[in-house]
């Protein structure tokens, strides 16, 4: 097989995107060994006797997901070291900075500031639940920020965008002023605030349009 | 101190759905126990390995512990009901619009939606010297490093000092003491009432405790009286930042009035004390007074008799008078 021959093979069974996808995914699983089995004592303690189930399933968007989880592990962690969710950023860790905004029944919450074991039966909705599943249509705020081109690095555009999803659902018709403050619970780094603010209003107009 | 990034250290995690399972849970576990509201402050004790509890109570599923339901003469808020359902209720926010101003002003939308009443109020210091661990006298050492002659203490208390000088973070405090609100504090041996300017104590009574709970104990219910249903209130949160801030200084007022003349006020501070603070000999002064500008200039110089500022807090005293005359001068 020659090498045109394999390439037009490789690209009938995947797309461009989930090829990447792919990669993504894989990387993260090998990156996230490292981060969870760094030597630390307490997550060696795996023979710690709990009254808390550790195997749960949750509903990760739409989807129900089984999974491994420690009493005292966070949501970020669950969701980018074992469900290889790492659109969810984590920033500071602390609450502090917004990068891992994801949304519990539609509502914006800190995924580094809740227990995984919280979220058990409720709907958790990350960045990557947010296009279609089916058509890979992006959400009315993913395409606003596409149109708007808003963020600098974009670190802090999953936590943003989870924020704005929730805004356009709350208050659709926000002014500028509203929509600031439906976001105040995000930072950015780059402080492009304004471009982000406009990035807001256009899709709340989206939203209206629809 | 250096910001650790992975895994809170192991414990046991109860996720009861019923108060007398919580209680239970309490009363077997005492001060190994942890009771986690919206966690927001929880957490960061936990991930700073400075508060290490080996039981962890979750009061996430326990469903009478949420909620705003109208009883005889005021309203009824489970202590896990989130900010953003108190900011958000029609009937707060038109009878006792203070306490909807004051959730509103709490951090962030996201901490809102996650963080509760309950917790709000009982939420610990933020001291940093306290929070990074230091055994100061709060933490069951012999010292305060806050109040060191190089200590960093822009944010720390200018009266009610007694050995500690931290301050109470809450929003919400200053405001459900205005509304003359009634703490439900229960444990095993039932529940009991405490006016909310009680459920706040200073390091005086005890050092290592912002509130009357002791390690049973479970804030179930915050009940808000009829009495000061609509009344004019005045509500201001001064911060660095425009969100995600705790209050330099706050006040909030609530005044009745019949004509132009105040029958009675309820004044409350915070971000003064170790403990919000009640102003009971300025609600007396603006008595029977329009609320004109010497009558708010009198309150406020009041209000700030007795106060000892730090080394580099000085700036709250001026700051708390202004805003104890702004809340005065609102009723005119």
């Amino acid at each position: 097989m020659d090498q045109a021959e394999s390439s037009t093979v490789l690209e009938q069974k995947y797309s461009r995107r989930t090829f990447i996808k792919g990669v993504i995914a894989t990387g993260a699983t090998a990156s996230s060994a490292g981060y969870l089995f760094r030597g630390s004592p307490l997550l060696g303690a795996a023979t710690y006797q709990t009254a808390t189930e550790r195997l749960i399933t949750l509903n990760v968007n739409g989807q129900e997901r089984r999974v491994d989880v420690l009493p005292h592990e966070t949501l970020a962690m669950t969701l980018r070291y074992k469900l290889g969710l790492t659109g969810t950023k984590l920033g500071c860790d602390r609450a502090e900075c917004g990068a891992c905004t994801v949304l519990i029944d539609g509502v914006s919450q800190y995924g580094c500031s809740m227990l995984t074991h919280q979220v058990r039966g409720r709907a958790v909705t990350t960045i990557e639940g947010l296009e279609d599943a089916d058509t890979g249509e992006l959400s009315i705020v993913q395409q606003a920020v596409m149109e708007e081109g808003g963020f600098q690095c974009a670190f802090c555009a999953p936590g943003f965008i989870m924020a704005m999803t929730e805004m356009i659902e709350v208050n659709p018709n926000p002014t500028r002023e509203e929509a600031r403050i439906a976001l105040s619970g995000n930072l950015c780094r780059c402080a492009d605030y304004d471009k982000i603010l406009t990035c807001a209003m256009r899709a709340a107009e989206l939203a209206r349009s629809v | 101190m250096a910001k650790i990034r992975d895994m809170i250290p192991a414990f046991e995690l109860f996720q009861p759905t019923t108060v007398a399972d919580a209680l239970e849970m309490l009363d077997e576990h005492r001060e190994q126990a942890w009771v986690l509201a919206g966690g927001l402050d929880s957490f960061d004790w936990f991930k700073d390995r400075v508060k290490r509890p080996s039981a962890v109570v979750d009061l996430g599923g326990i469903e009478e512990l949420t909620g705003i339901r109208d009883v005889e003469n005021g309203l009824e808020i489970g202590s896990m009901t989130s900010l953003t359902a108190i900011e958000r209720d029609e009937r707060i926010r038109s009878a006792y619009s203070i306490v909807a101003d004051a959730a509103q002003h709490v951090a962030t939308p996201q901490i809102r939606n996650q963080g509760t009443l309950g917790g709000n109020v009982s939420q610990d210091t933020r001291c940093w010297y306290y929070r990074s661990g230091w055994p100061c006298y709060r933490a069951g050492g012999n010292t305060c490093y806050a109040a060191a002659p190089q200590a960093m203490n822009r944010e720390h208390c200018i009266m009610g000092r007694s050995r500690c000088v931290a301050v109470n973070p809450s929003d919400t405090a200053p405001a459900l003491i205005a509304v003359d609100a009634k703490m439900i504090v229960e444990n095993n041996g039932g529940p009991s009432v405490y006016d909310a300017e009680d459920f706040f104590i200073g390091p005086a009574i005890d050092i290592t405790r912002m509130t009357v709970m002791e390690p049973r104990d479970l804030l179930t219910r915050i009940y808000i009286p009829a009495t000061w249903a609509n009344a004019d209130f005045y509500y201001e949160k001064i911060r660095d930042r425009g969100s995600w801030d705790f209050q330099l200084v706050s006040v909030a007022a609530a005044f009745r009035r019949s004509g132009d003349t105040i029958e009675e006020a309820r004044i409350a501070v915070n971000g003064v004390a170790p403990f919000p603070v009640r102003l009971d000999a300025v609600e007396r002064l603006v008595q029977g007074t329009t609320g004109d500008e010497a009558t708010a200039n009198a309150a406020g110089e009041l209000a700030i008799q007795g106060a000892r500022p730090l080394r580099h807090n000085e700036y709250k005293v001026p700051l708390m008078r202004n805003l104890v005359r702004r809340a005065v001068r609102s009723v005119a």
